[in-house]
């Protein structure tokens, strides 16, 4: 408990830290570029494929649900609901926890190992502007720029699965979704999510990184903590601001 | 070079696909543009009409709910609709109801044109208008006409059912 207590203060105190070195510098803007293609940028196939999948699936699902009430009609209202508001954000999160946010505690937990953090304090560089905050700031703009993807990919899954294959009139799918859907509640929570997990699941996995024991088995928990940590905060900060937001 | 390639190439998708969802799949392009102004209208029952919900004439949508508030002296609703201006003005005999679009479908507020030439401005008043109708009241009316003949019934059919016992 003691143990639990004491880390909820340690990550407090490194996202401090983190606030504090934001203040860009020169070259701050090429890491962060860099950090961006490697995090955001390389996670777009899993994103995209993953919202394929999922609009395909729930369009197949609500589609044998609805027809019971003889409102499969309704399917393009009943997806991008779901979608904006519950699915989107916390899939396309949990897939940047898996996929990025691994290999963020990865580095900086090897980075740690090989004594390349202590390195850089020797010569007078902030490890935490260097090597933390680039990672933090692309992993903030890469979630909701990845959840547009995720919902653009899955609301096209669900349009080919519906109309294509379930033979729902193309039409009514579409303006299903521009009746019901509102622009500020319902897409506009989908993004406030997405920078809310972004945050934290940067945080979490730069956290649990550069806090890593300077050792092979240190790095391999920081990177299972990351995805471990990170997805359950991930859906717990889920319930807040669903709740909130409503 | 070539990671920065990709991480244009990323930022350019994810707000193409933000912008092209906005557009596509909400209710952006419906909201009415241009220029507004605002009618009020008073309404004795408001049945689920909420905000937000669409002004139609002849079942084109010409603005939206913009306010809804009661009248702490009259107990009434007091309605505020923002209407386009691009959509002509209405006449100052103009009607307004609030109806259901389809059998389980959302409240909104349709309005029946007049044909006084003079029309109405910003701030005017709806005078005529039609509450909504509740599904629960024309329920319990229907229950309530019917309660009172299926009382008399029993007694009634009660009565022969004993004449015949006796003999």
């Amino acid at each position: 408990m003691r143990e639990l207590v004491a880390e909820i203060g340690r990550a407090g105190v490194f996202a401090g830290r983190i606030l504090v070195s934001l203040v860009p510098q020169r070259g701050s803007f090429a890491d962060l570029v860099r950090q961006i293609y490697s995090i955001g940028g390389r996670t777009v196939p899993i994103v995209a494929v993953g919202g394929l999948f999922v609009g395909l699936v729930m369009s197949l699902q609500g589609y044998r649900t609805l027809s019971t009430f003889g409102a499969s009609n309704a399917l393009g209202t009943l997806l991008g609901l779901t979608l904006y508001r519950e699915l989107g954000p916390v899939l396309t999160a949990l897939l940047f926890c898996g996929r990025a946010g691994s290999s963020i505690a990865a580095e900086l937990g090897l980075m740690r190992a090989t004594d390349q953090i202590a390195a850089l304090s020797m010569m007078a560089i902030d490890p935490v502007r260097k090597a933390v905050v680039p990672r933090f700031l692309a992993g903030v703009v890469a979630v909701p720029l990845l959840t547009a993807v995720f919902c653009a990919f899955a609301i096209f899954g669900g349009y080919v699965q519906a109309v294509h294959v379930l033979g729902i009139d193309a039409g009514h799918y579409w303006s299903g979704l521009q009746g019901s859907v509102s622009l500020v509640n319902d897409y506009g929570q989908a993004f406030t999510k997405a920078l809310v997990f972004g945050a934290v699941t940067s945080l979490i996995a730069t956290y649990a990184g550069y806090h890593a024991e300077p050792t092979i088995e240190g790095t391999s928990r920081a990177t299972t903590q990351a995805v471990v940590s990170g997805s359950l905060m991930v859906l717990f900060l889920d319930f807040l601001l669903s709740a909130l937001l409503y | 070079m070539r990671f920065e390639f990709g991480v244009g190439a990323f930022i350019l998708m994810g707000f193409a696909c933000a912008l092209a969802l906005a557009f596509a799949s909400t209710d952006a392009r419906g909201r009415v543009g241009g220029e507004t102004y605002a009618v009020t209208a008073r309404f004795s029952n408001l049945g689920e009409l909420k905000l937000r919900a669409p002004v139609k004439v002849a079942g084109v949508k010409i603005g939206e709910v913009s306010g809804i508030r009661l009248d702490p002296e009259r107990y009434d609703a007091i309605v505020t609709m923002q209407v386009a201006r691009a959509a002509g003005e209405l006449p100052v005999d103009s009607s307004a109801s609030i109806y259901t679009s389809g059998l389980l479908g959302e409240r909104y507020v349709g309005v029946s044109p007049g044909g006084d030439p003079e029309t109405l401005g910003d701030g005017d008043e709806i005078v005529m208008t039609q509450s909504a109708i509740v599904l629960e009241q024309l329920i319990g009316k229907f229950m309530f006409g019917n309660a009172k003949d299926l009382g008399d019934k029993p007694a009634d059919s009660a009565a022969p059912a004993e004449t015949k016992e006796i003999p």
